[in-house]
């Protein structure tokens, strides 16, 4: 599904943020990214949904050459890919149906399929009775679930997850752990760097570390591994 | 692009603009108090110009004939000048009537100076009075006039009189406000542009996260621009119409005291005349500032 061979990334300041990467995520992977902050767990994220170019080194993903890519194809690469971050990233003048009814709308899908597929995600993240809400009048979780809805909405077969849980308490983020791994059993590749330690111990899932640009652990139902 | 995504996008920028609310006001506000500025100096230059072209029309020439010219040889004259191509109008004034007038623009203050003067003793010549098309070639066609006594044995013409100097100075002014008007009107159009546009920008650079949002979600950059263009035409059209009514409501009342002013003697412009030329202007001017400074804003975070 994802796939990295030698990949470097380094920045026009001169900071080297991925120093020879290579990896491989298959389908249906269910995969954590940790490391100390500014290993460069970030950077490999935004390589995957094309944030970022790589400076040396092939990715491809769902069978795209992702860092050889045109920018005007960019946008049909990442409509099969949904993004999750910590700071929910909703379009704050958009209700929660607005929202995830964005990404449909992007696709050119007709608003009858639009409608029937929105308010079955909705139902999946349980907030379907607060589809006429805007972000401003949810609580953190609500938005995060709305902000997953809309990621899964357009059926990726990849969804790659940036600290999705960093501005949530403990019990919120079960919550939403939960929902992302009923997405996962539905079959859907999953990517999430994240400092949550009791997660990634509870819910043992593959484990990449991510340490001065180069991955130092690649553990199957590994455990987090630091001490913060 | 289907026809349905058109429609969602037109849909999208209309809501957007009620969406941004006070973001919008700013924008169109901006517009309004720009093309009320730019609106004002139109009328006031339109109208200086109509006032410069009637005092430019009422130049004529004086065409003093001598004393001794008779019926004959006048309508040789006045046939030969009318027969000029630069020529409008040739009219014949008798002495006779040229003291009548004579005393009517001295005013009731001169008749004691008049006072003797009648039929039998007249000092005043016959004259032809002409009037030219294109006010500028007075002085030529003065001339060319002037010429005709060459042709004539008798020299039947006294003098020929059109306010040499003055005309020149007159046209000179009449010009100088022309393009004055003119290069003020373009420099404030040029100015309210910038303007405009910047009041855009500053909303649109509030915008900036939800475009990198929207481009996250796989939106191609024609999808995001279009409602972006669709609001800034749209708060254009508004800010534009709004300019037109005010100045309506404010030529027209302006123009109705004026007209009622004898004193003043102006003539303004009917607004009738001039709505479609400025309106038309204005909404132009407006949608395209409103287009130009919300696509142009926007095309840098779309780089992202």
């Amino acid at each position: 599904m994802i796939e990295m061979q030698d990949v470097w990334k380094t920045y026009p300041n001169g900071t080297h943020a991925l120093q020879g990467i290579s990896v491989k995520i298959d389908r249906n992977e269910f995969v954590y990214v940790v490391g100390p902050s500014g290993a460069g767990k970030s950077t490999f994220m935004k390589l995957i949904y094309r944030e970022e170019t790589p400076t040396k080194g092939q990715i491809s993903v769902g069978g795209f050459n992702i860092g050889k890519l045109k920018p005007r194809k960019i946008p049909y690469v990442r409509r099969n890919i949904g993004v999750v971050f910590q700071d929910f990233r909703l379009l704050p003048k958009l209700t929660a149906y607005e929202n995830v009814a964005f990404a449909m709308e992007v696709i050119e899908a007709p608003k009858k399929i639009i409608k029937k597929r929105v308010n079955e995600v909705l139902d999946l993240v349980g907030l379907r009775s607060k589809a006429n809400r805007e972000p401003s009048q949810l609580s953190g979780g609500e938005q995060q679930r709305i902000a997953i809805a809309r990621a899964i909405v357009n059926n990726p077969s990849v969804i790659i997850a940036d600290e999705p849980t960093g501005n949530l308490d403990p019990e919120t983020s079960w919550g939403i752990m939960q929902l992302l791994d009923e997405i996962n059993f539905r079959g859907t590749t999953i990517v999430m760097a994240t400092h949550n330690r009791d997660i990634v111990n509870k819910m043992r899932k593959r484990v990449l570390a991510i340490e001065h640009g180069n991955i130092v652990r690649d553990q199957v139902r590994g455990e987090y591994g630091y001490e913060f | 692009m289907s026809f349905k995504t058109f429609l969602r996008h037109m849909r999208e920028g209309f809501k957007n603009v009620f969406r941004n609310g006070w973001m919008s006001v700013a924008s169109i506000t901006s517009i309004v108090v720009s093309l009320f500025v730019l609106g004002v100096f139109i009328l006031l230059v339109l109208n200086v110009n109509s006032i410069a072209d009637k005092a430019d029309s009422q130049v004529q020439i004086n065409v003093h004939l001598t004393l001794n010219t008779d019926q004959k040889m006048r309508e040789t004259l006045q046939n030969e000048i009318g027969s000029m191509p630069e020529v409008s109008k040739v009219e014949f004034v008798s002495k006779e009537q040229g003291l009548i007038e004579f005393r009517e623009d001295m005013g009731p203050d001169a008749a004691e100076l008049l006072e003797g003067f009648d039929e039998d003793n007249n000092p005043l010549p016959d004259k032809l009075l002409v009037e030219v098309i294109e006010p500028t070639t007075v002085p030529f066609v003065a001339d060319k006039i002037e010429a005709l006594n060459k042709t004539h044995d008798e020299q039947p013409i006294y003098k020929v009189n059109y306010g040499k100097g003055s005309v020149e100075t007159l046209f000179k002014i009449t010009r100088a406000v022309r393009n004055i008007g003119f290069v003020f009107v373009a420099g404030l159009a040029l100015m309210s542009m910038f303007l405009i546009s910047n009041t855009i920008r500053v909303t649109i650079l509030a915008r900036r996260k939800e475009i990198g949002i929207m481009k996250l979600v796989g939106a191609t950059n024609a999808f995001i621009r279009w409602p972006f263009f669709v609001e800034g035409a749209l708060i254009g059209l508004i800010g534009s119409l709004v300019t037109s009514g005010v100045l309506y409501i404010g030529y027209s009342s302006l123009t109705r005291s004026v007209q009622g002013d004898p004193m003043l003697g102006l003539q303004m412009i009917p607004f009738d005349e001039i709505w479609v030329l400025l309106c038309g202007l204005l909404v132009g001017l407006g949608m395209l500032i409103g287009i130009w400074g919300s696509t142009v804003s926007i095309r840098k975070f779309l780089k992202v």
